[in-house]
């Protein structure tokens, strides 16, 4: 045993976890931490606002499948991760956020940058915990980590007192952690797989749900083994998508408020939902009382609280999402459904039909067609982040996702201001691969400040900014519900090709169709970050649309107005 | 109609905190909740009631053990459980009136605990149903203050009480805990 400062066993305990790099903001309750830093092989991203720091974690995590970490100092440096911190949480993404905090006894006391951080994170944590003496620090680390990463991942939070920073013990790393309370479910009692798997006997119009769970339970191929050997159709959450190959015949696409009309139509059409890892948020049921009316449900789940929150289901399977899957496979039979197949083939012609891709070139600059030249140049497999709001929805319909871990996006919260600190998180997890943000005028500036961080790091990042002038997504649903009164939505934007040239960051400003490819081009083979502007139509709407309320599939389509096709 | 439950849960600081806020966040309404010690040092016991409005037993306990120092949780409602409320009653009461409040105490098989020139306090444990009815017959005195613990319960015998969480049920390993 050594004697070593409470700083010292963090870095100790960090590097024994695999942490590779820190996203973080030093400050008087933290520095005994920093000052240690200097001596461990972890690399530091020194943020501009911590909010960016708990992104730049959340990226890092959704694109590596690893803990992310973030750092902050006592008082509004942990309150800025807060926001970060509610967006891991609601996406379930494995984050350690590290806080400085006051001396033990000076808390209770308002010295100096206190603010009670346990108590503010407390309902927006998966657990948190307060360290006041150095003795805990390795246990705490520990516990952190396999909290943060097991079961349904989610952050958790750690503030350590000045005191506990400084103060020398004995250390000896722990070999077990002891959480008596906590253990995740694996398996799904037999029992139940087998009634599933008569429910899925007795099923003509099945439909799977997948869910980011299937991620971030590394259950992709399992997925597929399923799909194709019972033939059933695989509908995705926003965050799902990437679970299952786009290419693939039996995929449908995005489900809910923006999703394909065939695919909410054999949603609410299906005779058999099958959720994989996803929870029935309202953003993709709809009206609940009318939500796939006809049909029996099985949903296999991690975390029990999520079976019968919102949708009663038949057979709920709460377990690890590819242990259970990996269990009911050997109990299905092939199936064909080829009836129900064509059927959906249908429909989805009609969609197709109407879909902003076949629009005669007007000589106008869409969101959407810029993504799709971005998903044709990047053949389907770069790393996409995004903000929120219509360019994030545009995203996920017209970049479509061959591989998994590709599609980093704010979900449940729809944090806006997300984009370009996960956009650079994720690029350090996966420095080799092509990673490009696709943000909107009003989610970039939410977080701009962070293209100081991406310079100062080299981050080799594109970033496409589609330019409209308004907060879209919310002057759509004025458009839409508020009879055009656009209250608070136009925007007024700097000159983003200079902001970036401020931060010596190359760019290039697009206004017309033409220009869109050169400058995907421009930014492919120019190191480092890059920031290319898309002037793009200002009152361009998102279809299809599910109103808030609405049933699943009462969707506003979009207005036809393309020339016949061969899909008609 | 009410929800009974036992949680045992860590004895660390803050835990109250986490039940707590999780029951405000989820919108379940408590009627009482006592904390305590065991025969563990190292485990609190909770007991909750919850207003059995727009939640069932089921989903409470799901939640609680999204808790990390939640162990384990048992659904005591409409089991055979003893439950107990403990209730101190200040009641106003004359010279004259004392030997009537001492009759009533007595058939409740409560206790007058204090005795005060104008007051006495009775101490009296049970069920709620029997706590109401003796408060019911002192209300006319005039009943000056009281003070309710909140029930307790536990289940009789060996039998334990429901556990429903599929999953969760088996992997909470509560005798490594308490043992």
């Amino acid at each position: 045993m050594t004697k070593k400062t409470g700083a010292e066993i963090l870095w100790e305990c960090l590097v024994r976890e695999g942490v590779e790099v820190v996203f973080g903001l030093p400050g008087g309750a933290i520095m005994p931490v920093y000052d240690a830093m200097l001596y461990y092989p972890i690399h530091h991203v020194l943020v501009r606002h911590e909010q960016g720091a708990a992104h730049m974690a959340d990226g890092y995590a959704r694109a590596s499948g690893k803990v992310g970490v973030a750092m902050a100092t006592s008082g509004p440096g942990a309150t800025n991760l807060v926001t970060g911190i509610a967006t891991a949480m609601m996406d379930s993404s494995p984050i350690v956020c590290i806080t400085g905090q006051v001396h033990a006894h000076l808390i209770g006391g308002d010295a100096f940058q206190e603010t009670d951080v346990t108590g503010i994170t407390l309902p927006i944590t998966k657990h948190n915990f307060l360290v006041t003496r150095a003795e805990e620090v390795a246990d705490v680390v520990r516990e952190a980590f396999y909290i943060a990463r097991s079961g349904r991942p989610g952050p958790v939070l750690i503030d350590i007192c000045k005191n506990a920073q400084v103060e020398e013990v004995e250390y000896s790393y722990p070999e077990e952690v002891s959480l008596p309370g906590y253990l995740p479910p694996t398996h799904a009692p037999m029992e139940d797989l087998k009634r599933a798997a008569e429910l899925i006997e007795q099923s003509e119009r099945p439909v799977i749900l997948a869910g980011h769970g299937v991620m971030m339970s590394d259950a992709m191929e399992a997925l597929s083994v399923f799909a194709t050997k019972t033939q059933t159709p695989v509908a995705m959450t926003l965050l799902g998508l990437g679970s299952f190959p786009a290419s693939d015949p039996l995929n449908l696409g995005m489900m809910g408020m923006h999703g394909e009309a065939y695919c909410n139509l054999a949603i609410q059409n299906a005779d058999l939902l099958l959720a994989f890892g996803m929870r029935f948020d309202d953003r993709v049921t709809a009206n609940l009382r009318t939500y796939a009316p006809r049909a029996r449900k099985i949903h296999i789940e991690i975390d029990p609280s999520e079976v019968h929150k919102n949708v009663e289901v038949d057979v709920p399977l709460v377990g690890d999402l590819n242990t259970v899957l990996t269990d009911l496979i050997p109990l299905v039979d092939e199936y064909d459904h080829e009836e129900w197949r064509s059927e959906i083939e249908e429909w989805r012609g009609e969609s197709q039909a109407r879909d902003i891709m076949t629009w005669p070139d007007d000589g106008k600059l869409y969101t959407a067609h810029a993504i799709r030249d971005l998903w044709e140049v990047t053949n389907g497999e770069a790393i996409i982040t995004t903000g929120v709001g219509q360019h994030q929805m545009w995203a996920a319909q017209y970049y479509h996702f061959e591989k998994p871990n590709r599609m980093i996006t704010s979900g449940g919260a729809g944090t806006m201001g997300f984009g370009l600190p996960a956009t650079i998180g994720a690029w350090f997890a996966k420095p080799d691969e092509e990673v490009w943000l696709v943000d909107g005028d009003g989610s970039f500036q939410m977080t701009q400040a962070e293209l100081s961080t991406a310079m100062q790091e080299g981050a080799n990042i594109k970033i496409a900014i589609m330019n409209n002038r308004f907060l879209g997504m919310v002057r759509q649903w004025q458009e839409f519900f508020f009879e055009s009164r656009y209250s608070g939505t136009p925007l007024s934007c700097p000159d983003f090709v200079m902001i970036a040239e401020a931060h010596g960051i190359p760019a290039r400003k697009v206004t017309e169709p033409g220009e869109v490819l050169p400058a995907i081009e421009f930014a492919r083979q120019t190191d480092g970050p890059v920031v290319i502007e898309f002037q793009v139509e200002k009152e361009e709407a998102v279809y299809p649309m599910v109103p808030t309320g609405a049933d699943l599939d009462k969707m506003i389509r979009r207005p036809i107005r393309n020339e016949p096709t061969a899909a008609d | 109609m009410q929800l009974t439950l036992i949680a045992l849960v860590e004895n660390k600081p803050g835990v109250l905190n986490r039940v707590a806020s999780l029951f405000r966040r989820r919108n379940f309404n408590i009627e009482s909740l006592n904390v305590g010690r065991t025969e563990k040092a190292d485990i609190s016991r909770m007991t909750i009631v919850l207003e059995n409005g727009n939640v069932d037993a089921r989903k409470v306990e799901a939640n609680l053990y999204k808790l990390v120092n939640v162990i384990d949780v048992q659904d005591v409602t409409n089991q055979p459980a003893v439950t107990r409320d403990l209730a101190l009653i200040k009641v106003s009461a004359t010279s004259e009136q004392r030997a009537e409040i001492a009759n009533l105490a007595s058939i409740f098989r409560a206790r007058i605990v204090d005795v005060a020139p104008d007051s006495v306090i009775v101490e009296i444990t049970g069920t709620e149903d029997k706590i109401e009815g003796l408060v019911e017959l002192l209300s006319p005195l005039g009943i000056l203050e009281m003070v309710r613990t909140g029930q307790v319960a536990m289940m009789r015998g060996s039998a334990s009480g429901v556990r429903y969480a599929p999953g969760a049920n088996g992997s909470k390993d509560l005798e490594k805990v308490t043992n």
